[in-house]
């Protein structure tokens, strides 16, 4: 049985070892200490090499409020507006406010019909809205369909215009028309036919 | 290059502002804005729904959406008599032009805006491999079009068929709740010119908000519950046979 170092003996006698045969070999248990500390250098590099990389790989916010880069918030929330929203456009046309006030149209905001017009309202002189063609505009929401809810004002508008300009008769931003004999009607019609076809 | 005492003076300004640059980051939108005091959701009152289709050009106006492909789209559902689950569907063009007349042959007839659902526990940003979509803490569900790989997995994972792959750019997209304008005080493109406020901007943390009393008061649902997805996107008034 080879000598055992003594210190060795006195870590197990403390492990409480002590009395098991020391075995073949375990005197030359550190004898290739050189091979672990290679595998550690080799371990130490990769995990360093894997800290650089992922500092350089992964965006400075990314896991700032959870799994995904944080500033992908801000740049979503940078974007430009295209519509101003109605309060914008009530600032100055006023007149139009006090005329919508009268009729039903009061609930519907002016770019629902008259367009995107954030740049009109950063710069009214950079660009005028276009006119709008009534026979269409307001067909989008008039014209007759059954599955549009019954009490919403609906019309054919082959019927009800023949296809003329809405505007003729209705004032659009405060559409309902007093009372007209249906002579006016008629005459009204029959001159915007005329009109039209000069 | 050796480095010359004349051309270190040269380039040192050129680092420091080019490490400016770098510290800058992306600007502050909306500087007044908490994240952590709002937390998003729509209502949409489909009796009120007329179909116009204005919600799907201002959405397409607003964000740019690419031709063919839609965040926002309307859906009429014919429903007869005693079919419930097999109602007809049809949005043509996403309804973006309004709807053809329809003929009326009885039973149920009624529009339905879609969107993307705004979902707390969104299956989409559960299923993306590199976190290029997430839902922000005032409970927006966005997509980081400069980290998205267009692998289409959420595309796949989202149960209401709200993502698509921009043409352009290869990546997803999606509603982003108009994220840009609600974090300036403006309501989203499609609830700004819905004529009959059928679609309504929610903020369910702000106890002042008009939802919570119509949360009380009326009958709500979500679409498919039973998904589990935590959609924010309330429907007052929908049929049983809305999908």
């Amino acid at each position: 049985m080879p000598e055992a170092n003594p210190r060795y003996r006195r870590a197990l006698r403390f492990c409480g070892a002590y009395r098991r045969p020391i075995r073949r070999g375990t005197r030359n248990l550190f004898k290739d200490t050189e091979h672990l500390i290679r595998l550690v250098v080799v371990i130490a590099v990769a995990l360093l090499l894997f800290a650089v990389l992922r500092t350089a790989v992964v965006p400075r916010s990314f896991g700032q409020y959870g799994h995904y880069r944080g500033a992908a918030i801000a740049e979503t929330a940078a974007r430009p507006i295209a519509f101003a929203g109605h309060d914008a456009c009530e600032t100055c046309h006023t007149d139009v406010v006090d005329q919508k006030k009268q009729g039903k149209h009061v609930v519907v905001a002016c770019e629902a019909c008259h367009g995107a017009l954030a740049k009109h309202a950063d710069d009214p002189n950079s660009m005028t809205p276009p006119k709008l063609d009534t026979a269409v505009v307001c067909a989008r929401c008039h014209e007759a369909n059954s599955a549009k809810p019954k009490e919403f004002p609906q019309v054919v508008t082959a019927d009800h215009s023949g296809g003329i300009a809405c505007d003729t008769c209705h004032q659009p931003h405060r559409p309902k028309i007093e009372e007209k004999t249906e002579d006016e009607k008629t005459q009204a019609k029959a001159e915007t036919k005329a009109g039209g076809k000069k | 290059m050796e480095i010359t005492r004349r051309r270190l003076l040269v380039l040192l300004p050129a680092a420091a502002a080019a490490w400016k640059y770098v510290l800058a980051g992306t600007p502050e939108a909306s500087p007044n804005y908490q994240m952590t005091a709002h937390w998003w959701g729509m209502l949409i009152d489909i009796p009120k729904c007329i179909g116009c289709g204005s919600c799907v050009r201002a959405c397409a106006a607003e964000n740019d959406v690419p031709e063919g492909n839609y965040r926002t789209w309307i859906e009429r559902y014919h429903v007869a008599d005693w079919r419930i689950e097999r109602p007809e569907v049809e949005s043509p063009d996403g309804g973006k032009n309004g709807f053809p007349p329809n003929q009326d042959t009885g039973g149920k007839n009624f529009f339905v805006p879609k969107l993307c659902n705004q979902c707390a526990d969104s299956p989409c940003t559960q299923v993306c491999p590199v976190g290029a979509t997430f839902v922000t803490p005032d409970g927006a569900v966005l997509v980081d079009k400069t980290y998205c790989l267009g692998c289409r997995y959420c595309v796949q994972a989202c149960p209401y068929g709200c993502r698509f792959i921009n043409p352009k750019t290869n990546t997803a997209e999606k509603c982003s709740l108009c994220y840009h304008r609600i974090t300036k005080g403006l309501t989203t493109a499609c609830c700004e010119v819905c004529p009959t406020g059928a679609r309504q901007l929610a903020d369910l943390k702000n106890p002042k908000d008009p939802i919570h009393e119509f949360l009380r008061t009326h009958n709500v649902q979500v679409l498919k519950p039973h998904m589990a997805t935590g959609a924010k996107v309330f429907y007052n008034g929908m049929d049983g046979s809305v999908r």
